[in-house]
């Protein structure tokens, strides 16, 4: 199952260090990550793959929080799938 | 990959437009249920309903948490109950109120939110177990927390049973002073509808019809927010373009819909029925119908212009929905409960919407009118009344409409009732004081309209 993790918020140091160290410990492997400035705010858009780690989609975005909290960044886990079907015909 | 723009636009929907699916409502057949001993009946009831909705609620917040999604309410719809009252050896509003709190204890063991169908069809005549059901709904509701009761009087097809009619206005009445120290809480529960629809999702008027199968899932989507957000980006453009805006940010909320649908459907295995493409609002901030009618450039909803604002909105949906979504059904259209949008409740406060208004408005929206509070002193034949008027204006427009209306014991014009929650806060609002008394009095049956000469 593939998963889109979205993180946006200020830019600071060590975003990215910390949501693919998550990531790495967890066995899950990114397929695809952009990064850009969007109205001012630091946005990273990344996809991966959740199907070799243990981790569903919920205990993923639990462990995100605890960064999303730390780094007071906004960070969404949703299946692939909503932004296929919303935005693609 | 999926454009980010677009990834952004989804979570900026959700976070700060307050889109969310609104209900995942299972459908569930009661016929099965019907026999002549009323403990064996409810045995058999509430069996079925903890059966068959038992992983509905975690069905239903496992989709919320993988898809991030919101999903408000997980709801059951049932056959209407009077079907099962008709089945009873010697039936009594005594027995029938029985069924309603079986179905109460059924869906608190599930932990829905609120389970519709204790409701009668009663367009053209009564049977008795119908006649039995409507006698016993203010009870049923009052002594109930979950179940919602709807009864149909008229049709396209049928006319309007005015004795129907007559009775509703009573019942109603009965409804409300029975929950006086709620401020007649049960009439928020109650529907009144002309040309009821058989797979509505959306409560008070849900119920699973004579010609829907065992079990089904159908969803209401929601997003009155995100067409508001999307209209404010094209300030001061012609009508061509506020149309196809809606119909554009209508296609993306009904997909997101027809995806909550079907995985809820596969994963319950039970089949999908339809998506409602309602535009219902809720009292937060932002997520009104009448916020969406002012940015069409109206000073306050409830001004002139307002029912061509709502015709073009409710059609839009549709069109941009209906594309979106393999089978649509259900109300379909634009919402305007008065005290569930916070535009509309300021409005009404203000003077600025009027029933009157309202009910022009009904003309070209999904439903009719719907969470309205009058003052509690209003005749059962004024209710009855407007009971009429709205089902006229359904059978003669071949649409649904409906009347949920509070007349709030004790409240007075200018008073305001707090509902709280989703129901939210309701200005009691003015209806003609003029009797109407000797027209409900007449009884028997309106003819079906013509279906021609339509001009």
């Amino acid at each position: 199952m593939k998963a889109v993790v979205t993180v946006v918020g200020k830019d600071k140091k060590g975003i990215i260090a910390r949501v693919s160290g998550v990531l790495f410990e967890n066995d899950i492997n990114i397929l695809d990550i952009s990064q850009t400035i969007m109205q001012d705010m630091f946005t990273m858009i990344m996809l991966v793959d959740l199907e070799s780690s243990e981790l569903a989609v919920k205990q993923l975005t639990d462990k995100l929080h605890i960064i999303e909290k730390d780094m007071d960044l906004s960070i969404h886990v949703q299946r692939e799938e909503i932004f296929d079907s919303m935005h693609r015909i | 990959m999926i454009n980010p723009f677009e990834i952004i636009e989804t979570i900026n929907m959700i976070d700060k437009e307050n889109l969310d699916v609104r209900t995942i409502t299972m459908g569930i057949s009661l016929k099965s249920c019907a026999g002549g001993d009323i403990d064996v009946v409810c045995g058999k009831v509430y069996k079925k309903i903890t059966t068959l909705a038992k992983d509905l609620v975690k069905v239903g917040e496992d989709i919320e948490t993988q898809f991030g999604i919101p999903i408000i309410n997980k709801r059951i719809s049932v056959t209407p109950v009077a079907a099962l009252v008709d089945a009873l050896d010697e039936p009594t509003a005594e027995k029938a109120v029985m069924i309603a709190k079986t179905l109460d204890r059924a869906a608190k063991t599930v932990g829905v939110n609120f389970i519709g169908g204790y409701s009668a069809l009663v367009h053209k005549d009564y049977t008795n177990g119908e006649r039995i059901l409507i006698e016993s709904i203010p009870e049923a509701l009052a002594s109930t927390d979950l179940v919602c009761s709807s009864v149909n009087v008229g049709s396209t097809r049928a006319g309007i049973n005015m004795d129907a009619v007559k009775q509703m206005g009573d019942v109603v009445k009965k409804a409300a002073e029975l929950t006086r120290d709620t401020q007649g809480f049960a009439c928020a529960k109650l529907v009144v509808f002309c040309n009821a629809v058989e797979d509505n999702p959306f409560m008070a008027g849900a119920f699973h019809g004579e010609g829907e199968g065992e079990c089904v899932i159908n969803v209401g989507v929601s997003g009155p927010g995100v067409v508001k957000c999307a209209l404010e980006t094209v300030k001061d453009a012609d009508f061509g373009v506020v149309a196809e805006t809606v119909k554009k940010t209508a296609f993306k909320i009904t997909r997101m819909g027809q995806l909550v649908a079907q995985e809820a459907s596969k994963r319950l295995g039970v089949p999908f029925g339809i998506v409602d493409l309602s535009l219902a609002p809720t009292p937060a901030v932002g997520d009104s119908v009448a916020y969406i009618l002012e940015e069409m450039g109206l000073e306050k909803c409830g001004a002139h212009g307002t029912t061509a604002a709502l015709a073009l909105l409710n059609d839009a949906v549709k069109k941009g929905g209906v594309m979106a979504s393999g089978y649509v059904g259900g109300l379909s259209g634009a919402f305007i409960p008065v005290s569930e949008d916070a535009g509309m409740i300021s409005a009404a406060k203000e003077g600025a919407l009027t029933i009157e208004k309202l009910e022009a408005m009904t003309c070209v929206c999904s439903v009719g009118l719907d969470m309205i509070v009058i003052p509690g002193d209003t005749p059962a034949a004024t209710i009855s009344a407007i009971i009429a008027d709205e089902a006229a204006i359904g059978m003669v427009n071949s649409k649904t409409t409906a009347v949920r209306i509070i007349p709030a014991p004790g409240k007075k014009e200018g008073d305001v009732v707090e509902f709280g929650g989703l129901l939210g806060t309701g200005p009691v609002m003015p209806v003609k004081t003029y009797s109407s008394a000797e027209f409900i009095a007449r009884g028997g049956r309106i003819p079906a309209p013509l279906q021609s000469l339509k001009n």
